[in-house]
């Protein structure tokens, strides 16, 4: 196996095409926004007394932002490898 | 289930909670087109060509099982019974999801078979093949077509819009991506999905928990309302319908922990099938090991939740406790995402509960596929073709059956009643097949005509059981009787395969070799921990093994 090739990773090609994380981190990016942006500017404060005091959409919201950055960094990290054929068995 | 159809039920969504739907939507058709590009084989469209990783696989094995029954039905449970609920999770799933991975799965991935009828087909030909295959096929139309119809209603009810219209619209989305991009599609959206659901119902537990006051003030509310008994777990008296609380744990742990939960979970190719898309053996068997994590912790999120709408919602708690008014225990989270949540996170739980809906169809949908293409077509009707044929037959299939549901479900809301008879009835057809799949996986001196033989009894002995508790001969309220059914299909099962195998003939041990454990190479059985299985974390017994201490320490906690 050769220690790296044009793209820099180690043992095979970046997967470009299609990582389910991203798809996920993507979703989550814009309900993140949606729900923070509804929590500091679009719920009253009966809604907020409704649910137990709390401005749920703003913390979900921050949640799920934190969950989605989680899930860029992973796939960030650890990017989907697929083998080369030809080098993959010899090492 | 009932067909809800009470005014206040009806959320007040606005449009910030539209935009978040339809921004699901738009997720769910995407990811079937991106699926597409990867589909070339039938292998590829049926089993994603066996190339998940294991964490993708482990939370679609969760998800395809997160549909209606589980969110709606465990959180009514929660609301009636409470904590003893939290054994449909902890004993009537952790174990057998447990041990399909440690024991089973290296037959099923290792034996290459395609889905676990052409299991059934080598190990016992085909009259066992033709039973397991038809009695599947059927089942799964006609569950999609009950999954579409609750959907429907659910969005009738909270949103009011027509339930054709609503039946029709899902059904078109969960055709378009399983359709297009077959198995790794609907893996690809169950693993969303699976995240959608906990991002709905999280906010809606720590919500409602602060509500109640924390956990001390669930349970101060709970027992001065309805006693400590909803509070513990054993020995769920309630539960099973059995006064002694010896028969109530004996219930529990044999009937539903050990055969109805086996039946399910080890030989449901719904859920099989996810563990055979993995891309390993290791991965396959840490499949459902990975699944078990999450399946832990997500009776919190669905009984917790069901047990602050019993003791804090107000129709709900004078429901309870008069059996008046005009709500029912499967409303629980539906009135408890009302009285909580604002716009905004509302969209949000909504999409969530239409996730789940549309996730359990499109698992029956991608698994009647695959059956009815290879082990009903390909194996009976039109053989020997290339592949791309059965690559296209299976797409028509997926439209096919979508239409077969689509009316399934419109019976369905003429008579839910029979419904719930039939998903009962297919769940007696289940208790069985475990018996003659573990027997057949470890004696291979087990007879072809034993593999028949013991399904049609077994299944007898269920039904009986089933008919003696329907017509009141047998005393038992609650899901006693359904335990009992099991029980007794389980041991008629072993009983009639054992005397029939001792009077036939067995198959010759050399095409038994992969499929029974006396004959399979240890090799062969065995995951390679080298290359991307290796590592301690990625041991499919130790992975095992932590999750059965967390589920002992979660039993003695909350038991």
């Amino acid at each position: 196996m050769s220690a790296s090739n044009e793209n820099g990773s180690r043992s095979g090609q970046r997967a470009g095409v299609f990582d389910v994380r991203q798809v996920i981190a993507a979703l989550f990016v814009l309900y993140g926004l949606i729900c923070t942006l509804m929590g500091l500017f679009g719920t009253s404060s009966q809604e907020i007394d409704q649910a137990a005091g709390i401005n749920i959409n703003l913390w979900s919201g921050i949640g799920m932002l934190i969950f989605a950055g989680s899930f860029i960094l992973w796939g960030w990290l650890r990017p989907i490898v697929v083998p080369t054929d030809s080098e993959s068995e010899s090492s | 289930m009932h067909v809800l159809a009470q005014e206040q039920l009806r959320l007040d969504a606005g449009p910030v909670d539209y935009v978040l739907l339809a921004l699901y939507f738009a997720f769910v058709l995407g990811i079937g087109l991106l699926a597409r590009r990867s589909v070339s084989s039938s292998l590829d469209f049926f089993l994603s060509g066996r190339s998940l990783p294991a964490w993708v696989t482990g939370l679609a094995f969760i998800a395809a099982n997160l549909g209606a029954v589980e969110i709606i039905g465990m959180s009514a449970n929660g609301a009636q019974y409470g904590m003893p609920t939290m054994h449909y999770f902890w004993v009537g799933a952790i174990p057998a999801m447990l041990f399909l991975g440690v024991v089973m799965m290296p037959f099923y991935y290792g034996s290459k078979v395609r889905s676990v009828p052409e299991f059934m087909l080598r190990r016992f030909g085909k009259p066992a093949h033709l039973v397991n295959a038809i009695s599947f096929a059927v089942a799964q139309l006609l569950i999609a077509g009950v999954n579409l119809f609750l959907l429907a209603s659910i969005v009738n009810v909270l949103l009011g819009w027509p339930l054709w219209v609503s039946v029709i619209i899902a059904a078109l989305i969960v055709l378009s991506y399983t359709g297009l991009g077959g198995l790794s599609a609907a893996i690809y959206n169950e693993v969303l999905q699976f995240f959608v659901i906990v991002a709905a119902l999280l906010p809606l537990t720590i919500v409602g928990m602060i509500k109640v006051g924390g956990w001390s003030g669930l349970v101060d509310k709970v027992s001065t309302q309805y006693g400590a008994n909803e509070l513990s777990a054993w020995p769920g008296n309630e539960l099973t319908g059995f006064g002694s609380n010896f028969l109530s744990v004996l219930g529990i742990v044999f009937g539903l922990g050990f055969v109805l939960a086996f039946g399910y979970w080890t030989t449901n190719f719904v859920e099989v099938q996810r563990a055979m898309a993995s891309k390993s053996m290791s991965a396959a068997q840490r499949t459902p090991i990975i699944g078990a994590f999450p399946k832990m912790l997500i009776p919190f999120l669905v009984i917790i939740p069901g047990m602050i709408a019993g003791a804090s919602v107000q129709e709900m708690m004078v429901f309870k406790q008069t059996g008046e008014g005009n709500v029912e225990y499967n409303d629980a989270l539906l009135l408890l995402m009302r009285d909580l949540l604002p716009n905004g996170i509302l969209g949000i739980a909504l999409a969530g509960l239409l996730a789940s809906f549309m996730a359990g169809m499109a698992a029956n949908l991608s698994s009647f596929n695959t059956v009815f293409t290879y082990d009903i077509w390909q194996a009976y009707i039109v053989r020997d073709r290339p592949d791309s044929y059965y690559l296209n037959m299976g797409r028509w299939v997926t439209v096919g059956s979508t239409v077969i549901a689509i009316g399934t479900a419109f019976i369905a809301s003429g008579y839910s009643n029979l419904m719930d008879y039939l998903q009962q009835l297919f769940s007696l057809f289940n208790a069985p097949l475990f018996a003659t799949f573990i027997l057949g996986m470890f004696w291979k001196r087990m007879t072809p005509a034993a593999g028949w033989s013991g399904l049609v009894f077994g299944t007898f002995a269920s039904l009986s059981v089933f008919l003696m508790a329907e017509n009141e001969v047998l005393d038992l309220p609650g899901q006693g009787a359904s335990f009992v059914g099991a029980g007794a299909a389980f041991v008629v099962d072993i009983l009639v395969s054992v005397v029939v195998s001792l009077a036939t003939r067995p198959k010759p041990a050399a095409e038994l070799v992969g499929l029974v454990y006396g004959l399979t190479p240890k090799e062969e059985r065995t995951a390679s921990n080298t290359g991307e299985d290796a590592g301690w974390y990625r041991r499919p017994a130790l992975l095992a093994g932590i999750v059965l201490v967390i589920v002992i320490i979660l039993n003695i906690v909350f038991g």
